[in-house]
């Protein structure tokens, strides 16, 4: 249940709107600050801490040797979780991950998959012994936009991740190699609110939205997307917030690479 | 997309392998209230999807920490039955895509219901798809469209969905599981016919703008077919009825 104060930002947030302004003074289509922490968990495969404004995601990513998906003998699996941790928003409450958590892994889980990022054959180690990568994703401070922050965490984390070395049925961690990956994903995710349409969505935005979209992206195509909530989008409003992710995914793409 | 094996060949000469077109649908039969217990029900065959979705209340919202003074909340459930598919024996209970899909579809209705009317109730949306066969969580939506209009529960519009998806450069219509399988992206959709506004969208794989503006093409001209068999299900129950009537004058 939403506080009196949440309420009252709820409208102040509206009423901004109304004006075509934000609570921080950017403009719609604009991205907070962005920063990128790779190998934060040295003990992790892999590892980012990416910062949105006030949102915090860290993404660690481990390698286990696993056997094969029965219907996919020469791949390897991957793995996406999310935790939206109860340290994280004094609306999040310890627990089995709930549907939000399991949406926002998903909805990662599909871009990257579909980008290609990991080619899951290569993963392939012998018969029935195949590397299963896990990458988890977890929410260390909400502020809105869970899904851009983790896409830029997850892609972030892949980029650093090195895979042990397998030998004489063993692993051996101290001897690695870089994760190949085909490309980058990542999304932008707009709001509507007051008839109007943000970028990247802080949590007193994600309060009063009535809508949300996530489009995720490489250079030439799109690779997912997803709706969320009750409010609805037009044609026309999702062919512009497309041209709009194209756009914007070059920032994000250079800031990943660096 | 996620199938295994050698691709089979999806498009020859250009037509699909069971023989439509780019843009034709399988063929679609709803049937509305074929379940006696449920407030609404309906019974959809979509190709070879089969599903059953029932409507229950509104009635008081159970626990009480989910009632919403303001207006009714919507429980969805969709659930694959584990015999549903052509492999073997699925999992039981609600894995992770089948809690994704009731979120989607549960935020499709509280758009098209008039929540505001029942304050602290809830409605109950069960949507079991009984065989399988490519696309049924639009299969889900269509026949909870109809289900919850069958109620009588007040609804500001009757939301239809269906997919596209993409073989090679071509954008295809209402993918069947072989086409699901071995497609380069697929996107479910869910429209409200009145406005034409979009209430689901899901998409993976690889698209391009233009695709995906002609996908929403397809999606909209195969709206008015499946709008037009949703709304012919309700009604036929009262012509048959109303024919008795007349034939008695």
């Amino acid at each position: 249940m939403a506080s009196t104060i949440d309420a009252v930002k709820g409208s102040y947030v509206l009423e901004l709107m109304e004006n075509g302004t934000r609570e921080d003074g950017r403009s719609l289509l604009d991205f907070r600050e962005i920063t990128i922490e790779k190998g934060v968990i040295p003990n992790a495969e892999g590892s980012a801490r990416v910062k949105l404004g006030n949102t915090t995601v860290l993404v660690g990513i481990k390698a286990d040797i696993d056997s094969p998906m029965k219907d996919k003998p020469d791949e390897g699996n991957l793995m996406v979780s999310a935790e939206l941790l109860p340290l994280a928003s004094k609306n999040y409450e310890p627990g089995p991950p709930g549907e939000d958590a399991i949406e926002l892994a998903r909805v990662v889980d599909r871009g990257i998959r579909a980008q290609n990022m990991i080619d899951l054959k290569s993963l392939f180690i012998e018969k029935d012994k195949v590397w299963s990568i896990f990458i988890d994703v977890y929410v260390l401070n909400y502020d809105g936009n869970l899904f851009d922050a983790s896409y830029i965490a997850a892609v972030a984390a892949l980029n650093n991740t090195k895979i042990p070395k397998y030998e004489d049925e063993k692993l051996n961690r101290s001897e690695t190699t870089q994760l190949k990956l085909n490309g980058i994903v990542t999304s932008c995710t707009f709001a509507k609110l007051a008839g109007k349409v943000v970028l990247d969505p802080t949590g007193n935005e994600e309060s009063v939205m009535s809508a949300r979209v996530t489009i995720s992206n490489d250079e030439n195509s799109i690779r997912s997307m997803q709706k969320g909530l009750s409010g609805s989008f037009t044609q026309n409003e999702l062919e512009e917030l497309i041209s709009v992710s194209f756009e914007k995914s070059k920032e994000l793409r250079d800031k990943i690479g660096n | 997309m996620g199938g295994s094996g050698e691709k089979p060949q999806l498009i020859k000469e250009g037509k699909r392998l069971d023989g439509r077109a780019f843009d034709q649908l399988r063929p679609l039969k709803i049937e509305a209230n074929v379940l006696k217990n449920a407030a609404g029900s309906a019974y959809l065959e979509w190709g070879n999807n089969k599903v059953l979705a029932a409507v229950f209340g509104p009635k008081e919202a159970l626990p009480k920490h989910t009632q919403d003074p303001d207006k009714a909340v919507i429980k969805c459930r969709y659930s694959m039955a584990p015999f549903s598919s052509i492999e073997g024996h699925g999992r039981s209970g609600q894995n992770r895509r089948a809690i994704e899909i009731s979120k989607v579809t549960r935020e499709v209705f509280e758009k098209a219901v008039m929540l505001d009317y029942f304050p602290g109730n809830e409605i109950e949306i069960f949507i079991e798809i009984l065989q399988s066969d490519g696309g049924t969580r639009v299969a889900g939506i269509t026949a909870a469209s109809v289900a919850l209009a069958s109620s009588g529960i007040p609804m500001y519009d009757l939301p239809y969905a269906v997919s596209v998806g993409k073989v090679g450069e071509d954008v295809i219509l209402d993918l069947n599981m072989i086409e699901d399988n071995y497609s380069d992206a697929d996107m479910p959709v869910a429209i409200a016919p009145r406005s034409n506004e979009v209430l689901l969208l899901q998409m993976d794989g690889s698209l391009t703008k233009e695709q995906f503006s002609k996908g929403m093409e397809y999606i909209k001209n195969a709206g008015k077919f499946i709008s037009a068999e949703q709304r012919r299900a309700l009604s036929a129950p009262y012509e048959t009825s109303a024919a008795k009537y007349e034939g008695k004058q």
